[in-house]
């Protein structure tokens, strides 16, 4: 093939590759970088900010690579000196340049590491929802605390108002991520872990583990429900007309390990459910732990 | 029957039975490629009657060459075996959609990324970098062997038990089903009873202390060997990377082998270190397990920042561009490599001013990096440049190495970070890093010096396919990686929703992975061929490349003594300066060599570790204890033998120099 086919073959690939990508895309959003509530939009961001400082580099290493690569290529007739090691010019340049950016990249961090602090209260007009995360082997227990109901592998919250979660685990750890709102924070037995996030307006949003817990730990995933503020009130009402009750026996069966758990709304939580929870793991010789399931080292040999 | 014998034997043997051969067509696969494969090596070396020669030539040797060779070949059998791992891997995730469970299941599929991460940094990283070490090091250094001959033999021998006892993991028993760092508390007892996660503790226990000792070993060696007139300043750049890879070894390896034994103190006598309910801290873990596996990541990649330095120079026919800049970036990042481990664990609530330090140190080491990046295209610019296949892969490493590093400094940011931790964008990122940084640059480095360890030099044609079919390969095995990664895609899913249509983008990287898997063919190809035509590419002046540092003074392949006289150093580039002064030509006056004699005590030390991993592993401990009182007393006895040295006279050398060419007027 001639060096001009060869070219054009490629250019017709690449192409072909995008439009093909394009078509993709249109079907499948990139949840990442289509964010759905304010947290994700933020982050998605600083990666924007991040690789635009970046690529002020290495746009040009790259451009040097293919250049010099091109030009001094044995049988060019090109400069040659095989003694010149070390230009003070030159290397100055090169380790004050990344420098500099860095130290811009470093603000940059500083600043929004405290910003989007998981631990930071969302600015919000309103007050946000509480919502307390259990991992359970291979399902997500979600409680209200204000609203004194509980969800199983799925939650219903008011769009536009920020939710303030609090995340344990009564497993190994896991890590509570939802892409389409923002980032993830693990979940672990003994920890209370702070996390807020936000969704824009009405929608249903994929959750997942993303850290592994288990044999199961793929199908480990649960759906967030964003509605409107009148919607949501109606389910809340709604929900404590249904059957089933979260309480310490509900609760000891709940952490058997279990794939595809239904979803299941609890009309009513016993008090403190999560604190228990969280403080097993702290003071396991005490008894409001026993009831949780038995102490937790008979629990946790259940595989 | 069987069964009841076993029982029978009562607790004399642990929890070893029958019952702990796993079964499965798939399973059955890996066991048979491991006793076949076994068979096959025996027989061979039966049929062509050369057990002795391999006792007298390469199992007891302590030449730091051979040494080597031997670290690259367990290297290169497990790069097959794990690439074995990826297929599978690669397959499941093309095919377990929706309806579909694919062909492994859950458990199977977990295990085998786990070994695959396990394989991929302790027996191929580790191997690679230790082999080529070994191979290069004494002679660019101008010495005739490392600081401790013996160790060297140990620590190698070691690294051959860990191996074994991975492997032995697909006979009998099961491997880790944690993820290749296995953290608690999934890796605790109370969740992972069987004897996986006990073979990973073993496995890296035993490679790790052999690794610790090469690593005393290695800097003894640069700080007490080096030839005469060279300084610190005068060392070649491999060096100063070697010798800073070595100081993070000798810093972080400790800590893996006190973590790893804590662990097993958690699973053996149910000890609480680890356990949240028993008032042990798993965050405590995860701390201790990153402040080695950091370090270790640029335990790997160091030396092949050294490799590229090496080959960039010679196919450019320059001197390296920046040579003291390379020194302070290199230790540079020897530093900044013990501040950065927090960044692996963003998201486990360290706080904002934690996640900012550690982010930002973590962006820091972009700049001595970015420096040496610079260097080379200088090193480059104004050269003559030849695109032999080191070269290219060094090219390929330029590029992939840059956009692996944006996504590396993208995650520095602890906010970005949130939304890409533990996903598919991070598995590419740390593939681009390793698969870009660590392996193309040992691949260069292993063609570079192969004439040097073997006396010809490898097929060209077939070398530059390989690296075209890997860079291609890697970009489609990748680029969907990132991707699957922003679109949300979690890491080690066995199984996932049709509705989210990722699974075109996986079945993309599946053809990536059989792009690579040409690559390596034709890299297995390239050594049979270059074996098969050795006639022709023999390489007769010793210097193939035109090269620049001392061990391309020695004839190829380099003899058992490496130099027949003490060289003398007075510049940078020891040897381009004496071929432009013309005093490689001068007759040499040869002198008695004293040499390390051949021991048994390394393959003794490694059956007798592997005996004790094995029988750890399956609770047999009066055989561990036996094991470990066999290990003591070997090395009292072997240390009381003052019979450890030979001399190979004037005459001999000036004979075998002659026979390799070296004749002078």
């Amino acid at each position: 093939m001639s060096k001009k086919n060869k070219l054009l073959s490629m250019a017709v690939s690449v192409v072909a590759a995008l439009l093909l990508l394009t078509v993709y895309f249109r079907h499948h959003p990139v949840a990442v970088l289509a964010p759905q509530g304010s947290v994700a939009r933020s982050e998605r961001h600083l990666m924007f900010v991040t690789i635009g400082l970046m690529l002020i580099i290495v746009i040009p290493v790259f451009a040097l690579t293919f250049g010099i690569v091109y030009k001094y290529r044995v049988g060019r007739d090109a400069t040659y000196t095989p003694d010149w090691d070390g230009s003070r010019l030159l290397e100055t340049l090169w380790w004050g340049f990344p420098i500099v950016i860095i130290t811009i990249l470093a603000m940059v961090t500083w600043r929004a590491s405290h910003d989007l602090d998981p631990s930071k209260p969302l600015a919000s007009n309103q007050r946000p929802l509480v919502v307390q995360v259990v991992a359970l082997q291979y399902k997500w227990l979600f409680i209200y605390p204000e609203q004194q109901i509980a969800t199983l592998n799925y939650f219903q919250f008011p769009a536009g108002r920020p939710v303030s979660f609090k995340i344990t685990s009564d497993a190994p750890m896991n890590s509570f991520w939802i892409p389409q709102l923002g980032g993830q924070v693990y979940a672990m037995s003994g920890m209370s872990m702070p996390l807020q996030l936000e969704a824009d307006r009405p929608g249903a949003f994929r959750g997942v583990s993303a850290n592994i817990s288990g044999r199961h730990f793929a199908d480990m995933h649960f759906t967030a429900v964003a509605t409107s503020s009148d919607d949501f009130a109606t389910w809340a009402a709604g929900a404590k007309h249904t059957s089933q009750r979260l309480n310490a026996q509900s609760y000891t069966k709940l952490m058997q390990p279990s794939t595809n758990a239904p979803l299941i709304t609890y009309a009513s939580v016993t008090p403190g459910l999560y604190d228990a929870v969280v403080e097993k793991y702290l003071r396991p010789w005490d008894g409001a732990s026993q009831q949780l399931g038995g102490s937790v080292r008979q629990a946790n040999y259940v595989n | 029957m069987l069964t009841s014998l076993f029982s029978l034997a009562g607790g004399a043997l642990g929890r070893l039975s029958p019952s702990e051969i796993q079964h499965g067509p798939i399973i059955l696969g890996g066991q048979l490629s491991v006793i076949l494969g076994g068979l096959f090596i025996v027989g061979l070396i039966t049929f062509l009657k050369r057990w002795r020669w391999l006792y007298r030539e390469w199992l007891t040797t302590t030449d730091h060459k051979k040494i080597g060779v031997m670290y690259i070949v367990i290297s290169s059998v497990m790069l097959l075996r794990g690439f074995g791992d990826v297929m599978l891997l690669r397959i499941q995730q093309a095919f377990s959609v929706g309806q579909s469970h694919g062909v492994l299941d859950s458990d199977h599929f977990q295990q085998i990324f786990s070994a695959h991460g396990t394989i991929m940094i302790f027996f191929v990283g580790m191997g690679f970098m230790f082999g080529i070490v070994n191979l290069i090091l004494p002679l660019q250094i101008g010495a005739r062997d490392v600081a401790f001959p013996v160790l060297n033999s140990i620590s190698f021998w070691l690294f051959a038990a860990g191996f074994g006892l991975i492997n032995m993991s697909l006979l009998i028993g099961e491997f880790s089903a944690a993820g290749w760092l296995a953290y608690p508390p999934l890796s605790e007892l109370a969740y992972s009873p069987g004897t996986g996660i006990d073979y990973w503790i073993w496995t890296l226990q035993i490679a790790g202390i052999g690794s610790t000792l090469s690593g005393v070993n290695f800097l003894t060696t640069i700080i007490k060997m080096r030839a005469p007139g060279m300084t610190l300043m005068k060392m070649p750049i491999f060096v100063w990377t070697v010798f800073g890879a070595m100081l993070l070894v000798i810093f972080s390896f400790p800590i893996l082998t006190v973590t790893l034994a804590l662990l097993s103190l958690d699973r053996t006598i149910g000890m609480h270190i680890f356990t949240a309910s028993g008032g042990g801290n798993p965050m405590m873990y995860v701390n201790l397990i990153w402040a080695w596996g950091h370090p270790e990541v640029y335990i790997l990649i160091l030396p092949a920042f050294g490799v590229y330095s090496e080959v960039v120079a010679t196919f450019s026919k320059k001197r390296l561009f920046g040579y003291t800049s390379m020194v302070y970036a290199t230790m540079s990042i020897t530093l900044l490599a013990f501040l950065v481990w927090l960044h692996h664990f963003f998201t486990m609530g360290g706080g904002s001013n934690v996640n900012a330090f550690f982010g930002i140190m973590t962006m820091v080491i972009a700049v001595p990096t970015g420096v040496k990046v610079f260097n080379w295209l200088f090193t480059m610019y104004r050269g003559r440049i030849y695109l032999s296949s080191p070269m290219l892969w060094f090219l390929g490493f330029v590029v992939t190495f840059t956009i692996g590093g944006m996504a590396g400094v993208l995650m520095a940011v602890p906010p970005a970070d949130f939304q890409l931790h533990n996903s598919l964008f991070l598995v590419a990122h740390f593939h681009t890093m390793i698969v870009g940084g660590v392996l193309y640059g040992y691949f260069a480095g292993l063609t570079y010096w192969f004439p040097k360890i073997f006396g010809f030099k490898l097929n060209e044609r077939l070398g530059k396919l390989a690296v075209y079919l890997w860079l291609v390969g890697f970009v489609l095995a990748f680029v969907p990686l990132y991707i699957l990664g922003l679109m949300g895609a979690t890491r080690r899913l066995d199984h996932y929703d049709a509705s989210l249509g990722w699974q075109g983008l996986f079945i993309v990287a599946g053809i990536g992975a059989l792009f690579i898997g040409a690559g390596i063919f034709m890299q297995v190809a390239q050594l049979a061929v270059s074996i098969w035509q050795r006639k022709d590419n023999r390489d007769i002046t010793g210097d193939p490349w035109d090269g620049r540092t001392l061990e391309w003074a020695t004839p190829s392949p380099a003899p058992i003594y490496n130099f027949a006289v003490q060289p003398i150093v007075t510049e940078r580039d020891a040897w381009w300066a004496a071929k432009q002064a013309g005093e490689h030509l001068k007759k040499p006056h040869y002198e008695d060599i004293l040499l390390p004699k051949n021991t048994f005590i390394g393959p003794l030390v490694a059956a007798f570790a592997f005996g004790f991993g094995f029988s750890v592993v399956f609770h047999i401990y009066w055989l561990a204890g036996l094991a470990v009182t066999a290990i003591v007393i070997s090395l009292i006895v072997r240390s009381t033998n003052d019979d450890t040295e030979y001399t190979i006279s004037a005459a001999e050398v000036e004979h075998l120099e002659r026979a390799a060419g070296r004749s002078y007027s």
